[in-house]
């Protein structure tokens, strides 16, 4: 592969290492995700993988390694961390939307508080986003009335609102009923088309299949196999890749072969 | 006979109900209508109470529960945040305060502010601040722990999310975890009120003049002027004018929270008894 640089890349993880008092979780993680890639990250739970992306914006503090994001070596003990953060999206499994405030405020609070924008200005923003995600009529509303999949994209927009380079999306339809989770991957893959660089922790396969430019398998504390989504989740070459994908495929999986 | 376990069940509950009947008139024929008439209902001295009652003695308890509870509040936060800080001897400290002024009896705090201070530090506080200072140095050390609980009772998630879109630590807090703990705690919150409410009644330790007269101390000093306890009613029936409305709230805010339970030993006493 060849590596513009700086300019090119937008993630640059190193030799990174993360463990809970003796468990070691991450074991030694290389990863390079470029400017505009959708890198979709699978394995089994406890792998590590949502622990992976919760580095990323050092929501967890790596234990060892060095994570550089958009040119900021966050691993860096002197880094203005809060600072970073406004540059990296995050979307959570469980939404997280602040259950005190309505949609709007939501969408404006970090605008305002910490990127220092006028009222006219994040309000501008905070409606174009919601726009964006098709929940323009949600306004004001309160966390509390949405479904989990309008919470969700609340939360994409939120995240979007502080105009991110990156956008991490830890298992971001883990908690959504079935018939709900179509429209947030739907404004995922929106974004992926918009060019948004995005880091997915997922187990939706036919969305990892579908947009992600790559997809890292990881188990143990290892990224054990990645390649193009087509390669890893179509043709894996590694047996716990192939038996992990097994599992996840055949239970649900209406292939015309399988009836 | 053969009583079903449906039957028994119903027979055990009449005999409950007889059982109260039967204590109630036996009460009523014991009693000396009269005397308690007398001694309780004397509609003449309850009179002469009005207006002053209301003017001063019920409003002086109110702004006396107000400024305590304001102060005890603010003071209580702090603390709180001291107890979860990572700074040790905050904690420490916090945990001092915490443990002594809800060890100790809240009339010995009065007695200290009162007539210690002044005497120790040669300070001299107008009689508001004195009964700010007292109510509410007692009541922030109970509500210290209820807001501490109700910080820890934040989703943890709330606060990722915070961090995550670039809120400092001090900013998440204020922005996001202090707004979201006060609503969980607002019924706790709410029956600490009426107890500091009863407790302002200790405030007569420390001296005050007839227009500085709270509740208690209105109704002892009519009892001292007439033969007959019917003051003491009088300002018992004034209390509950602000405690029960209070404690309607606190109900209504519980289930309006859906009953999430914070669960502190001190949410049911900041109770001293004089």
């Amino acid at each position: 592969m060849s590596v513009d640089v700086d300019s090119g890349l937008a993630v640059e993880i190193t030799g990174l290492k993360k463990s809970f008092g003796t468990l070691d979780v991450l074991k030694g993680i290389d990863v390079r995700v470029n400017r505009g890639d959708v890198v979709c990250i699978i394995g089994p739970s406890g792998s590590g993988k949502s622990t992976l992306l919760r580095c990323v914006n050092l929501l967890e503090e790596p234990t060892g390694g060095k994570i550089v994001v958009n040119g900021v070596e966050l691993t860096d003990p002197d880094v203005d961390i809060d600072a970073a953060r406004t540059r990296i999206g995050m979307v959570f499994q469980s939404f997280n939307l602040f259950s005190h405030l309505n949609v709007l405020n939501n969408l404006m609070v970090a605008q305002r508080k910490v990127l220092k924008r006028d009222a006219k200005q994040a309000q501008e923003v905070a409606l174009r986003n919601l726009a964006r995600v098709g929940l323009s009529d949600k306004v004001n509303a309160m966390p509390g009335q949405l479904s989990g999949g309008q919470q969700q994209r609340v939360a994409i927009a939120r995240a979007l609102s502080m105009d991110p380079d990156v956008m991490l999306f830890d298992e971001p339809t883990s908690a959504l009923d079935p018939e709900l989770v179509g429209d947030v991957l739907g404004v995922m893959r929106q974004l992926a088309d918009e060019g948004m660089t995005m880091l997915v922790v997922t187990h939706e396969m036919q969305f990892a299949r579908e947009v992600a430019d790559r997809v890292l398998f990881m188990d143990g504390g290892y990224v054990v196999e990645e390649g193009p989504a087509e390669q890893v989740i179509g043709a894996p070459q590694h047996e716990r890749t192939q038996s992990f994908l097994a599992r996840v495929l055949d239970p649900t999986h209406q292939g015309p072969s399988s009836t | 006979m053969a009583l079903s376990k449906r039957q028994r069940a119903k027979a055990f509950r009449m005999s409950q109900y007889a059982l109260l009947v039967v204590v109630a008139v036996v009460l009523a024929f014991v009693a000396d209508w009269n005397e308690i008439q007398r001694s309780f209902f004397n509609l003449d001295i309850a009179a002469e109470m009005f207006p002053n009652v209301i003017t001063v003695a019920l409003t002086n308890t109110l702004i006396y529960t107000a400024l305590g509870f304001a102060f005890g509040l603010a003071l209580g936060l702090i603390l709180a945040l001291m107890k979860l800080s990572p700074v040790a001897p905050y904690r420490w400290l916090a945990t001092i305060y915490i443990e002594f002024f809800r060890g100790v009896p809240a009339l010995l705090v009065f007695i200290a502010l009162s007539f210690g201070v002044p005497l120790a530090f040669g300070l001299q506080f107008d009689i508001y601040s004195t009964v700010m200072l007292a109510l509410g140095i007692v009541g922030a050390a109970y509500m210290a722990e209820t807001i501490r609980a109700g910080i820890q009772a934040v989703p943890k998630g709330q606060i990722e999310a915070a961090r995550s879109l670039g809120m400092s630590h001090g900013r998440t807090l204020l922005t996001v975890v202090i707004p979201q703990a006060f609503r969980i705690i607002l019924p706790p919150l709410t029956n600490e009120l009426i107890l500091l409410t009863k407790d302002s009644s200790l405030i007569y330790i420390i001296g005050l003049a007839r227009d500085q007269y709270e509740l208690t101390k209105f109704g002892r000093e009519t009892l001292s002027r007439s033969p007959s306890l019917t003051p003491i009613l009088v300002v018992g029936l004034c209390y509950l004018i602000i405690t029960l409305p209070l404690g309607h709230l606190s109900r209504y805010l519980e289930r309006r929270t859906g009953g999430k339970k914070i669960s502190t030993p001190e949410s049911t006493g900041l109770g001293v008894s004089a």
